[in-house]
């Protein structure tokens, strides 16, 4: 039977919200399942797994793990992978992930496949994934005998709750060795908003061309205020200078899968229907009802967007009262 | 020193995409092929480092169908690199062996300081032969750069998660993924398009660097189109009209507020 590892990042001393995605999908399964974390408090916050059908527990609970180092972090994982017997890889598509694991790949011999929207792991295991930013999906087929490293897009996979109780024993990873390294994080600029990322994130208000000047994009940040939205942007504004590339949903941006996607002025470029067509729910406000962005969506408002959106905030800004 | 650029050619933006009827991929008539967006970030910062005195020469690398990579090849040789090798290997070769394909094809062009790429490829977007590229090379990396300085070693600015930057510093030689914001891609200039069409490009096979048995780790198959929408449900009455119904329709109806 396959041996599952779940790689879980901690964010302010708790296990972020995808590995527990990856912990119910394993536990459904009924699969031996081994969790690995890095970084300071991991031990602690792998303890409060109780409930999750864990087997075995590794943590690096050392400073050298606060901030990603590529060659720090593909040394431990690698080695704690071959260790483990894994022979299943699970984690988050996060930005982290998707640099380090390809190099994990690479030192172990095997396939790591990003940015995974379907997971079946009872039976076998299947993984589906958008390619062209969601214009098409396929199948991966795993042809290497090493372990198969998936990692899955954030808000794919249900979340269960922790049943039965039990204590988790979390064994220690040795310190990474610091001599050698060639790669030196100088400094970590935090970001403005405290949002999560648009990759991560549950609803995303975006803007696009239809605001017509820099100073209205703050229509689009004021209505993702009233819902805890983060922010997003069509290519159009991102190459006009009034915000920044990290925010831009498309082809050449992020692909985006939110639960609502609010897009605000946005005609519907091929290449931004691709980056979000994957929302569950598309809200499209445009003044042109032909704009194709209309057919990507489920509801659509066909109205000037500087009467809607103000009256839309007000009317959210009562909804969360 | 000398800087090694590696280029992938994709289907335009724009395209459509259709899927060959057995589903084993998309169906490649008709399709216009670009050189990857974040590609010509790499290009661009290589040249402008060679220009500037911090490089001497830059070579670009491609792996894909022979007949199509030298046209991707050429457009870079006419943004101002000064070697191209294509390296003949059939559509959708897999990350692992893609990686290792231009390794064996970069230790066989001498010394070099640094290796440039795209975060990722628009086409698969896994972004990982990369990665996979700076170990089979075992020098470091780092991905998502938006601001680089050349020195004695190197200086990132990524973008991380929410916005966050960090700045990396990396010994030489080592590999740069590039994002979108880095510089501003030159177009290819006629006499460079000119100068482009008289260059040599190396030709290599998989077979000639090792690798023809090897075996890929992974393939995509069963590819299928997105499941058709339902159709969208158009609001009615004026903006306060609109709001309100909205509202309503996404907390009681659709559940998502």
């Amino acid at each position: 039977m396959s041996k599952v590892l779940i790689f879980a990042e901690i964010a302010d001393g708790k296990v972020k919200k995808g590995a527990f995605e990856l912990l119910t999908a394993a536990r459904s399964a009924s699969l031996s399942t081994q969790v690995l974390a890095l970084g300071t408090g991991s031990k602690a916050a792998l303890q409060t797994l109780s409930g999750w059908s864990i087997t075995e527990a590794f943590a690096g609970d050392n400073s050298a793990f606060n901030n990603y180092n590529p060659e720090v972090f593909a040394e431990t994982v690698a080695s704690a992978i071959k260790d483990s017997g894994a022979d299943i890889v699970l984690a988050s598509s996060s930005l982290l992930a998707r640099d380090l694991f390809p190099r994990v790949a690479a030192k172990l011999g095997s396939a790591a496949v990003s940015d995974c929207t379907d997971l079946t792991l009872a039976g076998g295991l299947k993984v589906r994934r958008p390619m062209y930013s969601g214009k098409c999906s396929a199948e991966v087929t795993f042809l290497a005998n090493g372990p198969k490293i998936v990692l899955m897009r954030a808000n794919q996979l249900p979340v269960g709750e922790p049943a039965g109780a039990g204590a988790v024993t979390v064994k220690d990873l040795p310190a990474p060795t610091a001599t050698g390294l060639r790669t030196l994080i100088k400094d970590i600029v935090k970001g403005a908003s405290g949002k999560l990322d648009l990759t991560e994130a549950n609803i995303i208000v975006s803007g696009g061309r239809g605001l017509k000047e820099a100073a209205n994009f703050k229509l689009v940040e004021d209505l993702a205020a009233t819902c805890g939205a983060t922010v997003g942007a069509s290519r159009a504004i991102v190459d006009a200078g009034w915000v920044s590339h990290s925010i831009q949903v498309g082809q050449t941006g992020k692909t985006v899968a939110p639960s609502l996607y609010i897009a605000i002025g946005i005609s519907g470029a091929i290449q931004h229907l691709a980056g979000m067509s994957g929302s569950k729910v598309i809200v499209a406000i445009n003044k042109d009802a032909n704009a194709p962005i209309f057919q990507k969506a489920s509801y659509g408002v066909v109205g000037d967007l500087f009467e809607v959106v103000p009256a839309l905030t007000q009317e959210f800004k009562t909804l969360f009262q | 020193m000398k800087i090694f650029v590696c280029v992938k050619q994709v289907p335009d933006t724009e395209t459509k995409i259709k899927l060959k009827a057995d589903a084993s991929g998309i169906d490649t008539a008709g399709v216009k092929w670009v050189m990857n967006p974040y590609d010509e970030y790499a290009v661009e910062e290589a040249v402008k480092a060679r220009e500037t005195g911090k490089a001497t020469s830059v070579t670009v690398f491609s792996v894909g169908p022979k007949s199509r990579i030298v046209e991707t090849l050429r457009t870079a040789l006419a943004m101002g690199a000064d070697e191209a090798v294509a390296i003949d290997a059939p559509e959708d070769l897999d990350s692992g062996l893609t990686a290792k394909a231009l390794a064996a094809a970069m230790k066989g062009e001498g010394e070099f300081g640094a290796v440039f790429t795209g975060k990722l490829a628009i086409d698969d977007n896994l972004s990982a032969v990369s990665q996979m590229l700076a170990e089979n090379l075992q020098i470091p990396h780092t991905t998502v750069v938006s601001k680089l300085e050349i020195g004695d070693s190197m200086v990132a600015e990524r973008e991380i998660e929410g916005g966050t930057k960090e700045i990396v510093q990396l010994s030489k030689p080592a590999l740069i993924g590039a994002n979108k914001g880095l510089n501003m891609p030159r177009y290819p200039s006629l006499p460079g398009i000119m100068k482009a069409k008289k260059k040599v490009i190396k030709e290599l096979t998989l077979d000639g660097l090792g690798l023809a048995s090897a075996q890929a780790a992974f393939k995509h198959t069963a590819f299928q189109l997105p499941a058709e929408k339902p159709p969208v449900k158009m609001l009615e009455g004026d903006a306060a009209a609109q709001s309100k119904t909205l509202a309503t329709l996404l907390r009681q109806e659709a559940k998502v507020l």
